[in-house]
């Protein structure tokens, strides 16, 4: 119980010169214009903006060198994460992004050397895990027979209408594994597209059931990879949610320094002025554990201090968002009531993301086991 | 390259060597509550033990190591006072009191005091022989030192204050204050016409009122000066400079700049502490740290301590401070002071019904250590501006919201 805290913050060159990129390719492609164009498109992303990003060679910052990468660690993702969350540019990026470590941390050599450079050259990935709305479910109702033929369906695929390929988790000979599908193995009435609040993300239901795989498509190390991107999972979301926080927090503070009600500019009343504080003070302490959990966690899996490091970032940053975005509503007064008024993005935001690899209960409750016992 | 080794073996000894002097100095329990901070001194009993100790750490060479030889220091390096001050704090040592005098004025006195003041304040501060309190705030101001109304008018080679201050600490057991008092009335902008002296307390016309705290305890006073005659050469710098000397004397108390004793002047209470006590509580013959809901809370102050913890160190990694440079350190009251408010009105929840037992009662939860701690944080979350002052400040000068 008395356990040493660890409290390592580092931040490198790479990872300065990444944030300082990104921070300016997020908001020169993705200004508030360019996010509204896309909420009704189909896939919810530009393909040239995509485009731009793989040639910048953000796709392979996670994955080694040998595999086509640039080998800086998934920790090096996070400033680019970030500044994605702040200007609300949704790519496949993340997803890719997490099925890449689920083939590093649990493929075999020949995955690896098949997946990785393909992943690192634009190819879009995604993880279905999910079979019921329990992100914290350690089991799953979806089954690879022995003649590794799978049975069921995953819910809300990510990014799943443009994926590549998917990494898909499935009992098989009395474990759970994780296991590779190619986009074209899915047959045509298989994805079905959900309307989900947040309108600048894309998530499918996908019935696996029919889809024969080869014994080669299962990943070895798949227990180790499955507890460990589940992790990375919600440390990127909470990248992303501390960007979006930090986005919501400027949109608070331009209006409490712009609108004049009763003769007064509303930022000087203390009752929305101290809340806006509380808002600065979260989505503080949420970039503050998120680069503690990007020192953590590297190519190894993942210690105990990196699982409480991305615990707690994800707790955090998704606490901090959500404030944040229903602030952002109810200071905006009758206009934050409307469509137009862009404070709804970021509750949208907050409230898909909140459910994204586990919501604050699920890795309290594990924080609890880690910490108090 | 030789010589950072030497220091390095140097400073490794100094551990070891202290180390084992707390072993056999560290005083047992003296069957009495000792104060968190220098603010709760509040009997003759707790100063006399406080006066000790701290003389012992002085004796055995553990405090003013930084400061020269000839003013009762050792000549020695700050980095030597922390190695000591981290083993101290380590081993839960009383703290050393005098703190106005070791973290305030000592260090402004080594740094722009006459040696004629040096001689004569120096050493007396780091022996607890002479106790210094401050004098800065006012009845009905707060912490706006702006409108100081305490005068010091020259007579002769005297000044005459006539005023008082509040929120002294130790005021009725202090030989010396540092005093800010206003010497030009006729100035135009109200922080001009301060200035800064080091007023002795032992004159006519000064005295102290104890106010007792909502602890029920005593530890600060209500001063009063009525035509108290002090020497004019008390006053530090020019007339006109206390406004500057007084900042610059918050930056030693800061740590933002060298110079200050050393001597830890707070126990601090930590998660650990609240864990600990919290396992040794039972709801139904199971202990309350399996409860769901307790845990729950525990982890949220575990995430809120941590945050904390390594906001200090983000503030060193500009890159990541980029969007709102002053946020962490302009906010570092409120965040720190508010966590440690909520911590410690929860551990009373914790307690259960005898969490309504107070300092004094047989059965108190640590003689009411808990019931204490929280009730005096609350001068954290009022004193040097309220919380809610803290949150103006963060909202105008790192938000840039608009002032009330």
């Amino acid at each position: 119980m008395t356990r040493k805290t660890n409290l390592a913050l580092a931040f490198t060159d790479e990872q300065a010169m990444i944030l300082e990129t990104a921070k300016g390719f997020c908001a020169d492609r993705s200004d508030i214009t360019a996010v509204r164009r896309l909420l009704g498109s189909d896939n919810g992303y530009s393909a040239d903006i995509w485009a731009e990003m793989v040639g910048l060679g953000w796709t392979g910052i996670a994955i080694p060198e040998q595999y086509g990468g640039s080998e800086l660690g998934i920790g090096s993702t996070l400033p680019l994460v970030e500044s994605m969350g702040r200007n609300l540019l949704s790519t496949p990026y993340i997803s890719t992004t997490i099925a890449s470590q689920a083939i590093l941390r649990g493929g075999s050599e020949q995955q690896k050397a098949k997946w990785l450079p393909l992943a690192a050259e634009g190819s879009i990935g995604t993880l279905a895990l999910l079979d019921n709305e329990d992100w914290g479910a350690t089991s799953t109702s979806c089954e690879l027979s022995a003649d590794f033929e799978l049975q069921g369906t995953k819910l809300l695929v990510n990014d799943a209408a443009v994926a590549d390929f998917f990494i898909v988790s499935a009992n098989h000979s009395g474990t759970q594994v994780l296991v590779m599908v190619e986009a074209s193995q899915l047959s045509q009435d298989a994805l079905s597209s959900k309307l989900l609040i947040d309108e600048t993300k894309r998530a499918c239901n996908i019935n696996f059931s029919g889809v024969t795989v080869s014994a080669e498509a299962i990943l070895p190390q798949s227990e180790i990879a499955l507890r460990d991107i589940k992790l990375l999972g919600a440390l990127l979301n909470a990248a992303e949610s501390t960007g979006s926080c930090a986005a919501a927090l400027d949109l608070v503070v331009a209006y409490l320094t712009s609108r004049i009600q009763f003769g007064r500019l509303i930022g000087s009343y203390q009752s929305l002025k101290h809340p806006t504080v509380d808002i600065l003070i979260g989505m503080d302490s949420a970039r503050t554990l998120m680069y503690h959990a990007a020192t953590l966690v590297g190519d190894q899996p993942l210690d105990q201090d990196a699982e409480i490091a991305c615990r707690m970032a994800k707790a955090q940053a998704t606490e901090a968002l959500l404030y944040a975005g229903d602030r952002a509503i109810q200071f905006h007064g009758g206009m934050g009531f409307t469509y137009e008024c862009d404070a709804q993005l970021y509750l949208r935001r907050a409230l898909w993301s909140q459910h994204q690899y586990g919501d604050v209960y699920h890795h309290r409750t594990h924080l609890a086991d880690l910490l108090l016992d | 390259m030789s010589n950072e080794l030497e220091q390095q073996n140097e400073l490794a000894e100094l551990r070891a060597e202290v180390t084992d002097w707390i072993k056999h100095n560290k005083p047992a329990d003296p069957g009495f509550l000792l104060p968190q901070t220098f603010m709760e001194v509040g009997s003759e009993q707790v100063l006399d033990f406080l006066r000790e100790w701290q003389h012992k750490v002085w004796s055995a060479g553990y405090l003013g190591m930084a400061w020269p030889e000839k003013y009762g220091g050792r000549g020695l390096s700050a980095a030597h006072q922390n190695i000591v001050d981290a083993q101290m704090k380590l081993a839960r040592v009383p703290i050393c009191f005098n703190v106005i005098g070791l973290g305030w004025a000592g260090p402004l006195i080594l740094d722009k005091g006459t040696d004629y003041e040096r001689e004569k304040y120096l050493k007396g501060i780091l022996n607890a022989e002479d106790i210094w309190c401050q004098g800065f705030s006012e009845p009905n101001h707060g912490s706006d030192l702006g409108s100081i109304q305490t005068r010091a008018a020259r007579d002769g080679s005297d000044y005459v204050i006539n005023g008082s201050k509040i929120w002294t600490t130790m005021g009725n057991y202090a030989k010396y204050m540092i005093l800010l008092a206003r010497t030009d009335s006729q100035s135009e902008r109200k922080y001009n016409g301060l200035s800064f002296f080091l007023a002795p307390m032992d004159v006519e016309g000064v005295s102290t009122q104890p106010i007792q705290k909502l602890t029920g305890e005593y530890g600060f006073t209500e001063t009063f000066f009525t035509d108290a005659r002090i020497p004019a050469d008390c006053i530090m710098g020019e007339e006109g400079q206390g406004w500057r000397i007084a900042m610059q004397t918050l930056q030693y108390e800061r740590g933002a700049e060298a110079g200050a004793a050393g001597g830890i002047s707070i126990l601090s209470i930590v998660m650990n502490d609240l864990l600990k006590m919290a396992a040794e509580v039972e709801r139904e013959g199971r202990p309350l740290l399996k409860d769901q809901v307790t845990r729950d809370n525990l982890v949220k102050l575990l995430i809120e301590e941590k945050a904390l913890h390594l906001g200090e160190k983000r503030i060193g990694i500009p890159a990541l401070c980029a969007d709102y440079p002053n946020s962490l350190t302009l906010s570092g009251k409120l965040r720190g002071t508010e966590f440690y408010r909520r911590m410690r009105q929860y551990a009373l929840t914790l307690q259960g019904a005898q969490g309504s037992l107070y300092v004094g009662d047989d059965e108190a939860v640590d003689g009411g250590f808990w019931q204490r701690a929280y009730l005096n944080n609350f001068s954290t979350t009022i004193g040097g501006g309220t919380s809610q002052v803290q949150a103006n400040i963060v909202g105008e000068h790192v938000l840039g919201l608009p002032k009330d």
